[in-house]
């Protein structure tokens, strides 16, 4: 990893549909060494997959976004790992992350409805041995995603012309 | 009835670029790479700071100096970034922009019938400037074959006994050449050995791709008889905010101060605190910025080339400064003829001065989707005039 390695993560996290003659033109380098680099990066998993953010309200999607916080017993030998792999294994479970603070783990579950996720984290979730607490929060809608902010501010008007 | 005008008002020439801008009015779809300033919004912790000095009512005069904790605070920032030593409470003047920071400098060096070496291709406002000083502006061109540079060759040539102050722009609007630090040693022995003051706008210094940037305040022997421009429009996308800085040795910098205080008293408070705020804690933003220009840069000038437009890759600022000697066509026919046939805006090489003629002027300072469109559409042009 180098300097022009990040660049290319930087462009590809930003869009990864950027035409790669564009890239190779950006970063300085050749297509080739371009298509290299991607492939190394892609093989090393530091690249885990190429997406989109979609603004699912706006796509008319009825799914249920909520974040569910998880306070567990770490077991001894694997800390918080094994727990992890098992919950992360749930479909429903988009995001899990291990955090400092009050709260051991956050989740990003999708369901189709309030009552589904509320089931999942009661029948599958708080059941689960080492889960000590859970909190579950719904989101009412989203401002930014991933870097994306989704409202539409016009940019300021500029003139088309200055020294 | 006699002349209402004043003379110096009268000598100053109507914008260059006026035209261009007429025709554009009105126009729909048009991509504008006429515009000299970052298409980014200010950096929200940076707003932030304008709008609550706002809220807590500070929206009174600072000194005519500046605010001190922002003369404070620039002067440890010139001296981690550059190597500058300026004092902050003697020898840095902050300003409403980059604008009054050279007027004012002119002004403090300048006197009736003196001549001052400008910069050519350079900014439009020095020349005006020097003549608004009842001084005498000498074209001192930079040359394509130079790297946009300014040779030692062509400074002495410039020389004569009434050459007061040379005014150079590095990194340079419209070039985009850079001088490094052999480069100003070149013309340093000139500069001291006819008495010279050096006149020098980095305003467009973080903008530097691939070098770092040298400021020539920081040579022993041109400090004495520097004046360091410099501001916070471009690297921290502030142009509206109009705060500019002025550094010079105590002897020139009181000179300016008078000059300042007398007409515009004190930089703007709320721009003030802004900037305090962008020198503490802009960094990060700027460092995004200056990568997106410099991803552009690279994206912008590719296309020119491949388009046919010789287009040297500009090592600073955010200006790419194309010949269109190939196509036959004078730089303001094509400027104008690309705007009404393809609704592609740039500027005439020609309005920065004579050494810019045959060159355009393109701010890469838009969104690349819009670069990559306005290659398409300069390259429909080309096209378009070689079936002619």
């Amino acid at each position: 990893m180098d300097e022009k390695d990040h660049l290319i993560l930087h462009l590809l996290e930003e869009n990864s549909r950027i035409p790669l003659e564009d890239l190779a033109t950006m970063v300085e380098i050749d297509l080739d060494e371009a298509k290299a680099r991607i492939k190394t990066l892609e093989e090393s998993k530091i690249i885990r997959k190429y997406g989109a953010v979609v603004d699912w309200e706006r796509a008319g999607d009825g799914d249920v976004t909520s974040i569910i916080a998880l306070k567990v017993s770490p077991e001894r030998d694997a800390g918080y790992d094994k727990i992890a792999e098992r919950i992360a294994r749930f479909a429903e479970v988009k995001t899990l992350r291990l955090v400092s603070g009050r709260y051991d783990f956050i989740l990003l579950v999708k369901g189709r409805t309030m009552q589904e996720i509320a089931r999942f984290v009661s029948e599958h979730i708080a059941p689960m041995d080492g889960i000590r607490e859970t909190t579950t929060q719904f989101v009412l809608k989203t401002y930014k995603e991933n870097g994306t902010p989704y409202d539409e501010r016009e940019a300021s008007e500029r003139l088309p012309y200055s020294f | 009835m006699r002349n209402i005008v004043s003379e110096r008002a009268r000598l100053i020439p109507p914008s260059g670029i006026r035209k261009y801008f007429d025709l554009c009015i009105g126009m729909q779809d048009v991509i504008s790479l006429g515009v000299g300033e970052p298409d980014y919004a200010t950096p929200w912790k940076i707003c932030e700071a304008g709008i609550y000095s706002i809220e807590q009512g500070i929206t009174s005069y600072t000194s005519n100096r500046g605010y001190a904790p922002l003369c404070e605070a620039l002067s440890a920032d010139l001296a981690h970034r550059y190597g500058l030593r300026y004092s902050p409470d003697a020898e840095i003047i902050i300003t409403s922009g980059v604008s009054e920071a050279a007027d004012i400098a002119i002004r403090a060096v300048v006197d009736p019938g003196d001549e001052v070496l400008v910069i050519d291709p350079g900014y439009v406002s020095y020349a005006p400037c020097v003549t608004l000083a009842g001084g005498v502006p000498v074209p001192l061109p930079c040359r394509a074959d130079d790297r946009f540079k300014i040779t030692a060759e062509g400074l002495a040539e410039r020389v004569t006994e009434r050459t007061k102050a040379v005014i150079l722009n590095f990194p340079n609007n419209p070039t985009g050449g850079v001088m490094g630090r052999d480069d100003y040693r070149e013309i340093a022995d000139i500069i001291v050995d006819n008495d010279l003051v050096l006149i020098s706008d980095e305003v467009y210094s973080e903008l530097t791709y691939g070098g770092t940037h040298c400021s020539p305040g920081t040579m022993d022997d041109l400090r004495e008889r520097t004046i360091v421009l410099n501001g916070f429009s471009k690297a921290y996308a502030m142009t509206g905010w109009r705060i500019g800085y002025l550094c010079a040795p105590k002897e020139i910098c009181d000179a300016a101060l008078k000059i300042h205080q007398y007409v515009m008293l004190c930089a703007p408070v709320m721009g003030q605190l802004a900037a305090l705020a962008a020198l503490r804690e802009g960094e990060e933003d700027k460092d995004a910025m200056v990568r997106e220009y410099r991803l552009r840069r690279n994206l912008f000038v590719e296309g020119l080339n491949r388009i046919g437009l010789t287009c040297h890759l500009p090592e600073g600022a955010f200006y790419a400064f194309p010949s269109v000697e190939s196509t036959g066509l004078s730089d303001g026919e094509f400027a104008e003829r690309l705007l009404v046939e393809q609704k592609v805006a740039v500027v005439p090489g020609s309005v920065f001065g004579e050494g810019g003629t045959g060159h355009l002027r393109c701010a890469y300072a838009v969104g690349r989707e819009d670069l990559s469109v306005a290659i398409e559409r300069m390259g429909a042009f080309i096209e378009g005039l070689d079936r002619r």
